[in-house]
């Protein structure tokens, strides 16, 4: 009986031990080992979170600015710490959800009222809100309280330490923030993708992206627990990068976004239980940009390898065709469309002259040329039906009755003379 | 001061100048979330560096964190150059992709190493001066400090050798390009200089506190002058300032150095951001403020010239009808006239405004521009 579990089990090798992990036993804990339950589902929530809201972060072009919200955040939840003398991840969200919203609005004063860019402006609020915290977190730690023990944790997130009652408050938190994400959907795609036609059927732009941003701050903040400050960012970028790769349209890419973002918390919650001191945040972030880097090779149509091999595609097929035009063209001077022609010829006629034979005999595979000896290719009677569509300057009426002729008429039609 | 004291200030203020050159032009060239993503994956190339060769402090961890942070801006330009994510997305994805893998290694393989998280985030001036550069039985001094020294020189040195082309590649890349200068050499050799300077400077202050050592003293340069070599020096003063007051702040509050070095940029950043002579925010309001009583002085002067030997002069220029006929209230009337008076434009003679020549010649060249 248990060899046979066994064999549905994944046999992989971590830091040369050789693990089984046996998915009856894995889908068990799952369901009812509370550690693992709780972290799976808290990892979960984060996921389809910040990939949902991610969405619009990452087309409004603002992926940096989730980068900057969840540096910023650090203050925020130590000093919350520090007032409520408690780690209630209540009042930490509270505080990194205030930090979060300053840092936003230090970074829109620096670009308003300075000549200073975007990028400076990003790159000042985080670091300097992320030194702010890093001085009031040593300093916490010199406080003779244990409590505090668990703060730095928000560095790299611990997702092992999740509660029930952390999942419960994320998930109210988060259902929130997607059901304000539902209720004006229309408005904030108008005000993603045209705010000038936003502003001019009278929405409130600006509320209304200041509420795309609060959800941004939310969406970060959220995470930070498991996830951490320095990671969370990756979070909010990287499902829904990933998601656009798979479809052009933005509720498809809201949704595909949240599954890719809940199937790396979930994976990266099991991954880390496996071994203690392994943070939650790096693997999740590690398997997130796996699926973010796989989907930019591999998504239909817009991948990379897609590209590729369309292009190869095109390329073989333009080939071909220049192949078939010319011999047409040939055999037309010659007064017979199926009048064989040397390779020599053909070749000094192309631009690709190496390919040219390679050329004939994939088309001669379609049936299109056939060799007919000496060197020789000729079209098919298919070929030459074929190749008629590729040369609509010549038609069967004006076909010469030798090649001086011919070629006047092929020179001539070819100036751009209407026909 | 104890010799330990006076060096951790030496360092600081090394660390901060070393950064502030590199960072200089990442501010001009609007790359500066280039460094967030360099200083983050540096660590990559430490912890693999130090699998190949198993100690700390080998000069082969500093190549191999240049090798990733140049590798980490050649990915970036490669997903960009898909076209498939946007270039904000593009480097949100690589560093924290590179960056987790160096977490993951260090916590799965080098986990009693002196690598720990803390020092990655936070690093240890405190204990630095303790850590000694001994080269040929000689004590050079503490250890970051050498290391620092060296790499704000080889900054300073690149930066004079090709000072021109550095110039002329920020500024106007086309043309750098068209003069036979490679942009795109100067570009890597730039973010080399930044690699560099960020393994440096993670073991002092930690790897993100390096961003703001790089980011914050020449953005607050560059809000006191517009000339390339002051903003460098200026930065380079910035950093150090910050640098040798963070040691302080910390040590009255007894708190990290790094944190505190960064936290005392900030309140410099602020200070030229509110107070910088020219874009300060209170420069900018009082010259709004003298820019708009200017302007008000001109229409007055110009309203007087208008109807200066008509008719209706009598009527039109009485101080109590001003604000009739230039829908002024009555007391910025008062105000604007008493300011007219004052600067020799007008006098008032009988109630009445009368122009002065210079207050004529005001308005003829107001109403000619």
């Amino acid at each position: 009986m248990r060899d046979r579990i066994m064999d549905y089990g994944l046999r992989f090798t971590v830091y040369g031990q050789q693990y089984i992990m046996d998915l009856a036993t894995l889908l068990h804990d799952l369901l009812f080992d509370y550690t693992l339950r709780t972290v799976a589902l808290g990892t979960a929530v984060i996921g389809i979170v910040s990939g949902a809201l991610g969405t619009f972060a990452v087309l409004r072009k603002q992926s940096l600015l989730g980068d900057a919200i969840s540096h910023a955040a650090l203050p925020g939840v130590v000093i919350a710490f520090l007032l409520t003398r408690s780690r209630a991840p209540l009042g930490l969200l509270i505080g990194a959800l205030i930090a979060g919203w300053l840092a936003t609005i230090v970074i829109l004063v620096i670009i308003r009222y300075s000549h200073l860019k975007e990028d400076t402006a990003l790159g000042i609020a985080l670091s300097v809100f992320f030194g702010v915290g890093i001085v009031l977190l040593t300093f916490t730690q010199r406080l003779a309280d244990a409590r505090q023990a668990g703060l730095d944790r928000f560095l790299f997130g611990q997702a092992a330490a999740l509660l029930q009652s952390d999942v419960i408050l994320m998930a109210v938190v988060g259902a929130l923030a997607l059901t304000t994400l539902g209720l004006f959907w229309k408005e904030f795609k108008l005000i993603s993708f045209d705010p000038d036609y936003a502003a001019s059927l009278g929405l409130p732009v600006r509320a209304l992206e200041v509420a795309l941003t609060t959800q941004l701050v939310i969406a970060v903040v959220i995470g930070l627990q498991a996830v951490g400050v320095i990671l969370m960012s990756a979070m909010v970028v990287a499902p829904a990068a990933a998601a656009r790769q798979w479809t052009n349209r933005l509720w498809v890419m809201a949704l595909t976004a949240a599954f890719f973002g809940a199937i790396s918390g979930v994976t990266g919650a099991i991954v880390s239980s496996t071994r203690p001191g392994l943070s939650t945040g790096p693997v999740i972030v590690l398997i997130i940009s796996l699926i973010a880097f796989g989907s930019i090779l591999f998504a239909p149509n817009r991948g990379l390898v897609w590209g590729w091999v369309r292009h190869q595609r095109n390329r073989r097929q333009l080939r071909a065709d220049a192949v078939l035009h010319d011999l047409y063209v040939l055999g037309w001077q010659h007064g017979n469309p199926q009048h064989p022609h040397a390779v020599e010829v053909l070749r000094a006629m192309n631009a690709n002259q190496g390919g040219v034979e390679h050329t004939l005999k994939v088309l001669a595979r379609q049936g299109l040329t056939e060799y007919s000896g000496n060197g020789e290719w000729a079209l098919t009677a298919v070929g030459v039906q074929t190749a008629r569509l590729l040369a609509p300057e010549i038609n069967d009426e004006s076909r010469p009755t030798d090649n001086e002729s011919a070629l006047a008429v092929y020179g001539a039609s070819n100036e751009p003379t209407s026909n | 001061m104890s010799q330990p004291q006076i060096e951790i200030q030496l360092i600081a203020a090394v660390v901060a100048a070393a950064c502030a050159l590199p960072g200089t032009f990442l501010v001009l060239r609007h790359m500066a979330m280039m460094s967030d993503a360099i200083s983050h994956t540096v660590l990559l190339g430490i912890v693999l560096a130090f699998f190949v060769v198993g100690e700390l402090g080998h000069p082969l961890l500093m190549l191999g964190a240049a090798v990733v942070g140049l590798l980490t801006v050649s990915l970036v330009e490669l997903l960009n150059k898909t076209r498939l994510v946007k270039e904000d997305a593009a480097i949100g994805l690589v560093f924290p992709a590179l960056f987790s893998l160096a977490i993951i290694l260090i916590s799965v393989y080098a986990r009693n190493v002196h690598l720990d998280q803390h020092t990655v985030f936070q690093g240890d001036l405190a204990f630095a001066p303790f850590e000694r550069a001994i080269v040929m039985g000689i004590d050079w001094g503490p250890r970051t400090f050498v290391v620092m020294s060296v790499i704000l020189l080889l900054n300073l040195l690149l930066i004079v050798l090709f000072y021109k082309e550095l110039k002329l590649a920020t500024f106007d890349t086309g043309l750098a390009a068209a003069l036979g200068f490679s942009p795109a050499l100067i570009h890597y050799g730039l973010m080399g200089m930044v690699s560099v300077t960020a393994v440096g400077a993670f073991d002092a202050v930690g790897s993100i506190l390096v961003i703001a050592l790089m980011i914050v003293p020449p953005a607050t340069a560059y809000l006191l002058t517009n000339r390339l070599p002051y903003l460098l020096a200026l930065s380079v003063l910035v950093g150090a300032v910050g640098g040798v007051s963070g040691y302080w702040v910390a040590r009255a509050l007894d708190t990290n150095i790094g944190g505190a070095m960064v936290m005392m940029l900030g309140v410099l950043f602020g200070l030229a951001f509110l107070f910088s002579p020219q874009r300060g925010l209170v420069a900018r309001a009082r010259q709004q403020q003298q820019q708009k009583w200017r302007f008000a002085e001109t229409m007055l002067t110009i309203h007087l010239l208008n109807h200066e030997g008509q008719p209706e002069y009598a009527e039109e220029c009485r101080v109590d009808h001003l604000i009739y006929h230039l829908r002024w209230p009555p007391e910025f009337a008062t105000k604007v006239v008493q300011r007219a008076v004052r600067n020799a434009l007008v006098v008032r003679q009988n109630g009445h405004l009368l122009l002065t020549d210079a207050g004529r010649v005001w308005a003829n060249t107001a109403v000619i521009n």
